[in-house]
């Protein structure tokens, strides 16, 4: 390990600008007479549109112009599309209804697009907004999964009958009952998995740009993946062939996976800025991200899990129902499928698996990818159930987990869910993670703690996750519309600097300081004489972006392959500068050595022969040292681990605080343990969020959202939170060349059923057996007093 | 309608002409293109705004520019000297306080108010202190990390 290469704790490159207010945010940037734009959005959750009459917004101080759907479809306009197609369990593609940028007869959420006002100022669109007269005609709200399947519910689509957008199945249903007809015990556990709100902090925002006089659109954005974003939008919204328009997404505060869509207002200001022949600028106030920015999670679960006499789990039986919400969103159709069932083997040998999956539309904003995205729903209803089924057996939960574990040796694995994984040792995560907890102690803990007053509790989850989203083919053979590998160009300056351009993108994870590792340890080039580009399609070559923590695994290996490029053309200059074989060349830190002898030349060497190639093999070599690669997966990565939660309750508040948690994560070969560790904790911390305070409400009867500011829904903040106790095994990745696995999401996966397994923990004592998330000081308080009151009755 | 608003903005005086509803933060990110101080919501909460005002944190969110006439305001620009950060900023830096960098203009003029009020604070109290600013990307680890080792050079 070097100083500033694979493995070593670099300072990130990044952070000067953002700690010196330098960072360049898509709500930073204006553009020469620009416009602004503010979004009409529907308050009702369903109902007709009679009429939208604009004249008096038309005329207000300030506006230029204002848009309707209408307008759109006038224009030829497309709908945002979605870029997975499930096909259901009869072989039936999925209900797949329109999504209109703005939408012209029926609103079906709150916060759905009607109109957009354009004016000099914000505050003059704002105003002239507020002028715009819908006149609408209320119609009855599906809000819930439950109210949406009931009989007689209205229909958000009448092309979704029964508001089911697909009802999909993986699994040998006839082998998995089979398996629960020779079961010595069952346990069984119902589930919701509480719908939240991504909540990046930085809202979204979205400037169009025309320029009339070469005819290019720039979209700056906020997005995960502009290339994505151009494609969808540029190919199916507005009809814009790619060369003729620019996605710059600049710095983005935040993603979680809120940030990797295409929504309705990046196209509305890109064609409205054709329109008006200015830039027009939109910027989301928090209370339009509550309602505008896709949700995520929303599962109701039954699961059952048979168990033999031993304690071997025989097979796992699921059902889910997921919500969709209102419209399919860019990948909402493949987080409660094949990132969700594909999921349920876990760390266990589980040898029958059958999952059963209802989508269902409802009157809410649409739901999507989460930090997570379907694992963390999987592995809620595993680790959770699995603590059942120790209490059914009366086996401990830490040993019946042992008893179940896939064994180090066993890898590959193949699951019965499809995927094979390639590497993991779980015995090791989980021995680390109990030693680090002090888990033997934990009985002494509990009762210093009932000398206080107070109910402890300790809870465990040993979690796998798939991520590095994979294998073109394979995504391609079960619905997705789109290839999911990624690029990388890597150009060597004359001086043997080094700009690397890259599909993938930073939103907070560090790509600047890791992928400047990876140069610095590959190339052999000092960290400062690295830049890192992404972000803008106008320089960054095709590349899905980044989500599903797949930047490393995905974006660092086409960065490696690109580099052996680099190498293997230096290796050929080299050579003939020094007059050797190429066969005899060697590369290490930085310099081209002529095996067994002292000569030597050096990559900037190299580089300048290259760029000024007067003594150059130019007949067998073309001048300039440039390589490009694009690297598609030949499979997902599968990072696990072991988290342990140790809480205090308050019995007379049901107060929850967490005390202690540990996370032992294999992640694979770790480039940065800095920027890993912090992504850890904030993963953690969004899974301690989800577990006890955070949860999207909506009003039943109404469809309103309930929690639609910082007043009404609970982040997580500082002081409910402790520090975390951070650490790693590693087993590498066996089909990528650096080992890696990924670790953006591990923390937001595997934290839930920990934090939920040592509430109910800490309540068992009293008769307690199951908590929903968030497990609130009300939800714990009732559950107390239900538990109490019952145990007085018997 | 306007007004003419003047004030000290990171010792330079500025004066500009603003309506009567203009905010702090819209003063000095349209006016005067400070956008190193973010907006991260429309309820008060999340902090990205806060900036001092006459040596105090403020959410500048939540201030009218004219309640600030004559003031003395710092933003996130005016703490470094040069590229020589301020110690706050600099153990933000050095304990990885921050990831995507939306929050950390708020966070880091929040903890400098912290440390004015409060030389060695406890992490209970690095941790209350902090409930008007939310980061979504730390899980606070780091930044609690980061205020104690910023006080402590502070004081230094």
């Amino acid at each position: 390990m070097t100083e500033f290469g694979i493995g070593a704790a670099v300072k990130r490159k990044e952070d000067f600008r953002f700690l010196t207010g330098r960072g360049t945010y898509t709500d930073d940037i204006n553009r020469p007479g620009q416009l602004y734009a503010w979004i009409v959005r529907s308050p009702h959750a369903s109902a007709d549109i009679r009429s939208v009459d604009t004249d008096a917004a038309k005329n207000a101080p300030g506006v230029v112009a204002v848009f309707t759907g209408a307008d759109l479809a006038a224009d030829g306009v497309g709908g945002v599309p979605c870029g997975w197609q499930v096909t259901d369990k009869h072989g039936e593609p999925m209900k797949e209804p329109p999504h209109p940028a703005l939408v012209a007869d029926r609103v079906r959420h709150v916060g759905d697009q009607i109109a957009v006002v354009i004016a000099e100022s914000k505050d003059q669109a704002r105003d002239a907004a507020e002028l715009v007269e819908v006149d609408y005609a209320e119609l009855s709200p599906a809000t819930s999964i439950a109210d949406a399947l009931k009989d007689g519910a209205p229909q958000v689509w009448d092309e979704a009958p029964g508001n089911i957008c697909y009802d999909w199945e993986l699994g040998d249903q006839a082998a998995v009952e089979a398996a629960f007809g020779q079961a010595a015990h069952v346990a069984s556990i119902d589930i919701t998995n509480n719908r939240l709100i991504p909540n990046a902090i930085e809202p979204r925002a979205a400037i169009g740009d025309y320029d009339p006089a070469s005819g290019d659109y720039t979209l700056y954005t906020t997005s995960q993946n502009p290339h994505v974003i151009r494609l969808l939008m540029g190919a199916f919204v507005l009809s814009i062939p790619e060369h003729k328009l620019r996605v710059y997404a600049p710095d983005v505060g935040g993603g979680f996976g809120s940030k990797i869509y295409h929504y309705a207002e990046e196209a509305i200001v890109t064609w409205a800025a054709g329109k008006l022949q200015r830039p027009v600028k939109w910027t989301a106030e928090r209370s339009e991200s509550f309602m505008s920015d896709a949700h995520g999670r929303d599962h109701v679960t039954h699961a059952e899990l048979a168990l033999d006499g031993d304690g071997k789990f025989l097979a796992l039986r699921v059902h889910t129902d997921a919500n969709m919400g209102a419209y399919l969103s860019t990948f909402a159709p493949s987080i409660p499928t094949y990132l969700y069932a594909l999921l349920l083997a876990g760390t266990y040998t589980t040898p029958q698996i059958y999952c059963n999956v209802r989508a269902v539309f409802t009157n809410t904003v649409p739901v999507d990818a989460y930090r997570g995205a379907g694992r963390p729903e999987a592995t809620y209803l595993l680790e959770r159930l699995v603590d059942v089924a120790a209490r059914v057996t009366g086996i401990d939960r830490v040993e019946i987990r042992r008893r179940n574990f896939i064994p180090k040796d066993a890898f590959p694995y193949q699951t019965p869910v499809v995927v094979q994984y390639d590497s993991g040792d779980y015995q090791a995560t989980l021995d680390t993670a109990l030693r680090h907890a002090e888990w033997d102690g934990f009985e002494f803990r509990r009762q210093e703690a009932a000398e206080r007053g107070k109910l402890r509790g300790i809870g465990i989850s040993t979690y796998l996750e798939a991520c590095g989203i994979a294998p073109s083919a394979v995504v391609g053979s079960v619905g997705a519309r789109a290839g999911l590998y990624e690029s990388a160009n890597v150009r060597v300056h004359p001086t043997g600097s080094v700009t690397v351009f890259t599909g993938s993108h930073s939103h907070g994870q560090g790509h600047e300081t890791t992928f400047s590792q990876l140069v610095a340890d590959q190339l052999g080039v000092p960290l400062e004489s690295v830049e890192i580009v992404h972000g803008d399609t106008a320089k960054v070559p095709f590349g899905m972006g980044t989500y599903g923590s797949r930047s490393l695994a995905v974006g660092g290996t086409a960065l490696i392959k690109a580099m052996d490029k680099i190498i293997a053309k230096g290796k050929k200059i080299a050579a003939h500068l020094m007059e050797a074989s190429e066969a005899d060349i060697e590369f290490k830190d930085g310099a081209f050595t002529v095996s067994g002898t002292d000569k030597s030349t050096t990559l900037a060497e190299v580089a300048l022969t290259a760029y000024v190639p007067h003594n150059y093999p130019i007949e067998e070599l073309e001048p300039g040292l440039e390589e490009q690669a694009f690297y598609d997966p030949t499979n997902f990565t599968f990072p696990g681990g072991c988290h342990v939660c140790e809480v205090e309750v308050d019995p007379d508040t049901g107060v929850v605080e967490v005390v202690n948690f540990t996370a032992v994560d294999d992640v694979g070969r770790v480039i940065n343990p800095m920027i890993v560790e912090g992504q850890v904790h904030g993963g953690v911390a969004q899974g301690i969020g989800q577990a006890l305070l955070e949860s999207c409400a909506y009003d039943q009867e109404s469809g309103q959202l309930l929690t639609g500011s910082y007043m009404d829904y609970t982040m997580p903040r500082a002081d409910n939170v402790p520090s975390f106790h951070v650490s790693h095994e590693m087993t590498l990745c066996t089909h990528n060349p650096l080992g890696v696995k990924g670790v953006g999401e591990v923390g937001a996966i595997g934290s839930p059923p920990a934090v939920i397994n040592a509430v109910v923990h800490a309540l068992e004592p009293l008769g307690v057996t199951d908590i929903a998330m968030p497990a609130t000081p009300q939800r714990v308080w009732q559950a107390i007093q239900a538990a109490q009151t019952q145990a007085a009755a018997e | 309608m306007t007004i003419t608003v003047n004030m000290t903005v990171n010792g330079k005086d500025v004066s500009a002409e603003v309506e009567p509803r203009t905010l702090l933060v819209q003063l000095l990110r349209e006016n005067l293109g400070l956008t190193g101080t973010h907006v991260g919501c429309d309820t008060s909460q999340c902090g990205a705004c806060v900036v001092h005002v006459d040596g105090e944190s403020v959410k500048s969110c939540t201030l009218l520019a004219a309640q600030c006439d004559g003031g003395q305001v710092t933003t996130i620009e005016g703490l470094a000297d040069g590229d020589t950060l301020h110690p706050m900023q600099e153990a933000f830096r050095e304990h990885h306080g921050l990831q995507c960098g939306f929050c950390t203009p708020g966070m880091v003029m929040s903890a400098i108010d912290l440390v004015n009020r409060n030389g060695a604070p406890s992490e209970t109290e690095i941790r209350e202190w902090l409930e008007g600013n939310i980061c979504r990307c730390t899980g606070y680890h780091n930044i609690v990390k980061a205020i104690d080792a910023g006080a402590k050079s502070m004081g230094g």
